[in-house]
């Protein structure tokens, strides 16, 4: 041993040493805890400030602003010859009627400009609306009838508080005597907010107060339904082989790395192979639910294949020696007693991949599904738009009723997400199991 | 397209019944003494229903893969001769216009004559593929059925055939994955060779001015346009830093202070919380971006005198920052957690206060998953799209500044894809070469994270 | 092995008819032997143990004395590793873990609510069953309890302690050229010398040293025992094993624990030939355990 002081037992002075320091590691400790702390509050305001942004500005949407207006349905502008056509009655007219009905109610109204300003207090919808009323039931022509219609989108944002009223003229979209006729309308108890039905049963519109999230729902829906249908089965033979019967050699290994490199390509690249692949060389239809369910199936493929494959791995091997020693083929193991125990987690793994779907925006935009589609898509071959893809959309558009309901959709969106990782959570809770 | 799915009713309803046929005649040659076949009788139905069903799918699927470029090919080849000579892109023109005369829908310009002829031409030739089509894929199942059906014999070994036959569906699926890596270089590399026919790939790499739009005015001077693109590596990796500014730091103390200091309960609630964060659709953070962040940012540096662009980078890169959180975070968490026990509680027996353990010990230990960790977040934020599109600007600008307005590379690949293109315009082109370039740099940034962090956790396994 | 140990070994192998039979049933519980020495280290009185609903260590009293070494053994899952962790509060790092009763590190409750683990555990150090270097460099494994603890101004009092804490772990010879080394590159040996080194760094007052040898072979075993035996003139030592034999060398008091409750303590010589305890023989003499 050396002759160094350490050598001797010297604990009482390095005990007084740590002690002396003990402060400041104390402190350090304090504030290193304190960064943790920090960076989890700095996460959880993001996700509060994000979804509270998202909230107050989309809950409005649920609402519109409606206007009872009370058409006179002369029977000489709709159906002249009284044939009660339904061909003559789709073609008429009905906006003039409705016109007609708002010069009644503003009688002192003149003037080419103010007129037009007058009419433009409703929705081009009302006409719509109108004509719908009149073919369900052609006995109202030549009565009065009274009906809500959606109210043009400025009054829905005046209604709203988007819009100051206390703002000078020139800075208001509402003039001032659209602001007196409108507060005449409100002392009459003609405009109301009721809920947003149209929100969630038309599809889009180039006016915000007619435009609804059904086609895109229904793009949606179809794009997703591909998706399943050709991404689970792929993906669970996918892992089926590469777990339970692929030899290891170069080739699994080749594939193994593929697999986990493509869950990390950036999906606008699936994008780009969609567009070159299947629209330039195979031709398929563009924009077309069934071309974005094939590229959203490539997307996430990978991800159903992980997942899958860690559910085939959680199997115990005693289950498949207990099948092959009563004789079973490896095949009858793998799909009588295998398959059935990694189910579970394998449905969890692709609901997780569906929701990755769901949200994903960027390669649709590259197939084309990016259009603006009014009617709703009846199937997978129809053009159709994606909910995100909407929301994408309406968030470029410059009316400020379409950021009401660009968050309003991202409500929507987030609560199928929910709903979704929701069913994952409880799937694996109800199955998950320790062997 | 509409007879598909009877089609497939039919082939469906084919199919069970080989199903029926092959079990019944797997009774009848064994005399229904089961136990004289070699495999149960299902297994001689599945037989006969695998060889009915796999061709005639196959056949299905090749025929509606290739027959809309075979048929357009066919009609192109019957225009007449003028119109054949027409440019690569025009001759698409008329094709779409062909193509939107046979579904009824309001063409460009007013049919002539040849084109009412080429329309007719395409109807009849998709009426002929449709019919061939049916007659086609129900002799291939009857033919296939027919095939599994005489291969019955009591000796047959129907289930070792099965079973082949599933396993070599399943290595065709695995094989999907293969398939689509193959697709995207082919595709992206093939666009991008003849991109690089008309500008050079060293003005790509190294140009310092990216403006592909002139080249579509100065059409006739072919590719006039500036297509230089390194300002537009440098806006991704501007916006990139910014956003691993952000997350790195906050994901990483946020894992620590979760798995080393967190009580059960605040980690059963803050890390589900967090993770909500990595479950939000990209397109709502880019709408946040855009509208809450972006406009926060400009009126918080106006008012400190600051001029800030309105889609300045620092708004993109701040909420890809936000988004990347519980990906680093997750990510770190995982590696962390792998980091023996051991090594924890030989700190702390001598007197190491948590700090100094995660520091000292822990840090280091885990520095090698944590960087792996680190570039697959830097690969995720070069690849993000829709933030970067919608609060990212679009005009190319070389700066280092966070308060101006950047573009990237793939909000580039957006502008110039989206809306109708013309397939050989450098313009169109440009964007798969940029394609290109995110492949590879992702593809490398993977391949090296994933090898860290396995090398890793083969170290603590 | 020192010849007390070879004698030990001896006895233990011999007759079990020289030895006189247990006088204390199998069923008391209530602790036989000397819990108590005069002018202890470490004064442990009515420590109890529950780990959520298990309640892993029941109602026991124990002194470390100073400069001795004192072992425990017992059947696994007896609780002599909970009741070690408890002397230098490792159980702080498990959750559900509760411990309450008084253990008095000289004079002083180290689960008083001033106190920090800090200071305690550089004044009892661990060591660990599996050896666990840092994956740092064998230098900087030893220098990491120093240096945390602010105990050396300059890098030439840390060569000096780390030199200083490798010869009395008897590493420095076999590592002296290779310092810059990872510590994880060395045998297991080797290893545990290193941790063992790395905690006298901090100069404790005790080394608690849980099952140091049982990932060992039997040359290191030997090693690291010749080393706790000359650690003994300057620290407290004790040290949990599953073998008897172990315990029989390097000890001078031995306690028995069985399922939580600390049967017999006596000194070393006696509790091997002469066990007061049935259970105590029991488990000496190979009946289980």
């Amino acid at each position: 041993m050396t002759n160094s002081t350490h050598a001797q037992p010297d604990s009482v002075s390095s005990f007084a040493r740590i002690q002396a320091g003990m402060a400041r590691r104390r402190a350090a400790e304090q504030r290193f805890k304190m960064l943790g702390r920090i960076a989890v509050g700095i996460g959880l305001l993001f996700l509060i400030v994000l979804l509270g942004s998202i909230v107050s500005k989309g809950y409005t949407a649920f609402w519109q602003t409606q206007m009872r207006i009370d058409v006179m349905l002369s029977a000489d502008e709709i159906d002249p010859e009284g044939t009660r056509k339904a061909e003559t009655l789709r073609k008429a007219d009905y906006s003039s009627l409705i016109k007609q009905s708002m010069r009644e109610m503003f009688p002192d109204v003149s003037g080419r400009r103010d007129r037009f300003a007058l009419y433009g207090l409703v929705s081009n919808g009302a006409a719509f609306d109108l004509r719908d009323r009149v073919m369900a039931d052609p006995s109202l022509i030549g009565t009065k009838v009274s009906l809500w219609v959606p109210a043009d989108d400025d009054v829905d944002m005046l209604m709203k508080g988007h819009i100051d009223r206390d703002a000078a003229e020139g800075d208001r979209r509402i003039k001032d005597n659209a602001l007196g006729w409108i507060e005449k309308l409100e002392a009459d108890g003609r405009l109301e907010m009721r809920f947003n039905v149209d929100f969630f049963t038309k599809g889009d519109s180039r006016d915000p107060e007619l435009a609804g999230i059904r086609g895109a729902l229904m793009g949606t829906i179809f794009t997703l339904m591909v998706t399943l249908a050709l991404s689970f089965p792929l993906g669970v033979a996918a892992a089926v082989y590469l777990e339970e019967f692929a030899p290891k050699n170069k080739w699994t290994d080749l594939i193994e790395v593929n697999i986990n490199n493509l869950a990390a390509v950036p999906s606008i690249v699936f994008g780009l192979l969609g567009l070159a692949v299947f629209i330039n060389v195979f031709e398929l239809p563009r924009s077309a639910p069934l071309l974005g369910g094939l590229v959203l199936t490539l997307m996430t493929l990978p991800t159903i294949i992980i997942a899958s494959r860690a559910a085939l791995k959680s199997v115990p091997p005693s289950i498949r020696d207990a099948a092959l020693g009563i004789g079973a083929s490896p095949m009858q193991a793998t799909l009588f007693h295998v398959i059935p125990l990694a189910l579970p987690g394998m449905l969890t793994g692709t609901i997780i991949g569906m929701a990755q779907a769901l949200g994903e925006t960027a390669p649709l935009l590259m197939i084309g599904m990016v259009a603006f589609i009014a009617d709703v898509p009846q199937g997978v071959f129809d053009p159709s738009t994606a909910l995100p893809v909407q929301i994408y959309l309406w968030a470029d558009s410059p009316e400020r009723a379409y950021v009401e309901r660009t968050s309003a959709a991202i409500m929507v969106l987030l609560a199928f997400l929910a709903l979704m990782n929701l069913v994952a959570v409880l799937l694996r809770k109800r199955f998950e199991r320790r062997w | 397209m509409t007879q598909t799915p009877i089609l497939l009713v039919l082939l469906l309803a084919l199919t069970s019944a080989a199903y029926y046929f092959g079990c019944k005649r797997a009774f009848r040659v064994a005399d229904g003494h089961i136990r004289r076949l070699h495999s149960l009788p299902g297994y001689y139905g599945l037989y006969v229903a695998l060889w009915a069903a796999l061709p005639a799918l196959l056949v299905l699927g090749v025929w509606l893969a290739m027959q809309g470029s075979v048929i357009t090919r066919m009609v192109v080849a019957s225009l007449p001769d003028a119109i054949q000579q027409l440019g690569p892109d025009r001759l698409n023109l008329v094709v779409n216009d062909i193509r939107n005369l046979v579904s009824g829908n309001i063409v460009s310009s007013d049919p002539d004559a040849a084109m009412l002829a080429a329309a007719e031409y395409y109807r009849s030739l998709m009426s002929i593929s449709r019919n061939a089509l049916f007659v086609v894929v129900l002799v291939v199942a009857g033919l296939g059925g027919w095939i599994g059906y005489s291969k019955i014999r009591v000796n047959h070994r129907a289930r070792n055939g099965v079973e082949s036959i599933i396993s070599w569906l399943l290595v065709a699926c695995s094989t999907v994955a293969i398939l689509t890596t193959v697709g995207i270089v082919l595709s992206v590399l093939f666009e991008s060779m003849r991109f690089f026919k008309s500008v050079p790939i060293t003005e790509f790499l190294f140009g310092l001015e990216w403006s592909p739009q002139i080249a579509l005015r100065a059409d006739q001077a072919g590719s006039s346009g500036a297509f230089g693109a390194v300002p537009l590596f440098a806006g991704t990796l501007l916006i990139t830093l910014i956003a691993m500014t952000v997350a790195v730091p906050i994901g990483l103390m946020s894992a620590i202070y979760l798995s080393e200091y967190a009580s059960a309960h605040v980690r059963a609630i803050a890390k589900p919380l967090l993770e909500v964060l990595a479950g939000i659709p990209t397109v709502v953070y880019g709408f946040f971006a855009a509208l809450t962040v972006a406009p926060f940012i400009r009126d918080s540096g106006s008012m400190l005198g600051l001029d800030v662009a309105s889609e300045s980078a620092l708004a993109a890169g701040l909420v890809m920052g936000m988004m990347i959180i519980p990906f680093v975070s997750s990510l770190s968490d995982d590696v962390i957690n792998a980091v023996p026990q051991s090594l924890r509680e030989g700190a702390y027996g001598m007197g190491a206060t948590s700090s100094e353990t995660i520091r000292r010990v822990i840090f280091p230990a885990a520095l090698p998953g944590i960087v792996g960790a680190i570039l697959l977040a830097v690969s995720r934020a070069i690849g993000e799209t829709m933030i970067v599109v919608m609060a990212a600007g679009l005009a190319s600008n070389l700066t280092a500044n966070p308060l101006e307005a950047v573009t990237t590379v793939t909000v580039q690949i957006v502008t110039l894809l989206v809306g109708d293109q013309e397939f050989d315009s450098p313009k169109t082109l440009a964007a798969f070469a940029l394609g290109l370039v995110l492949f590879l740099v992702t593809l490398a940034l993977n391949f090296v994270a994933l090898y860290i962090v396995r090398k890793y956790r083969e170290q603590y396994d | 092995m020192s010849p007390q140990g070879q004698a030990m070994a001896f006895k233990l192998d011999g007759d079990a008819a020289a030895r006189q039979p247990a006088t204390v049933g199998r069923d008391v519980r209530e602790t036989v032997g000397e819990v108590r020495v005069n002018d202890p280290r470490i004064r442990c009185t009515d420590i109890n143990v529950h780990y959520g609903e298990k309640h892993a260590i029941k109602n026991i009293s124990l002194d470390v004395g100073k400069g001795e070494v004192l072992a425990m053994i017992g059947p696994s899952g007896c609780g002599k590793s909970t009741f070690l962790r408890c002397l230098n509060r490792m159980n702080d790092t498990v959750r559900d873990c509760r411990v309450t009763g008084e253990i008095l590190l000289d004079g002083e409750d180290i689960n008083g609510r001033h106190i920090d683990v800090v200071p305690l555990r550089a004044r009892v150090a661990m060591v660990f069953q599996k050896p666990n270097p840092f994956p740092k460099s064998i230098y900087e494994n030893v220098a990491f309890g120093p240096r945390i603890h602010g105990l050396c101004e300059s890098k030439s009092d840390m060569d000096v302690i780390v030199e200083s804490s490798l010869r009395k772990a008897n590493l420095w010879d076999e590592v002296k050229d290779r310092l810059d080394d990872v510590g994880t590159g060395l045998s297991g040996g080797q290893q545990q010398r290193l941790c063992i080194a790395r905690a006298i760094a901090i100069e404790p007052e005790v080394i608690l040293m849980d099952e140091p040898c049982s990932a060992l072979d039997p040359i290191s075993t030997a090693k690291v025992e010749q080393l706790i035996e000359e650690l003994r003139q300057q620290y407290s030592i004790v040290i949990v094993t599953h073998s008897m034999q172990q315990a029989a060398r390097v000890s001078q008091r031995t306690a028995y624990f069985h399922m939580g409750d600390l049967i017999e303590v006596s000194e070393t010589d006696r509790l091997f030939i002469k066990p007061r305890h049935q259970l105590t023989e029991d488990y000496i003499t190979g009946r289980f355990g």
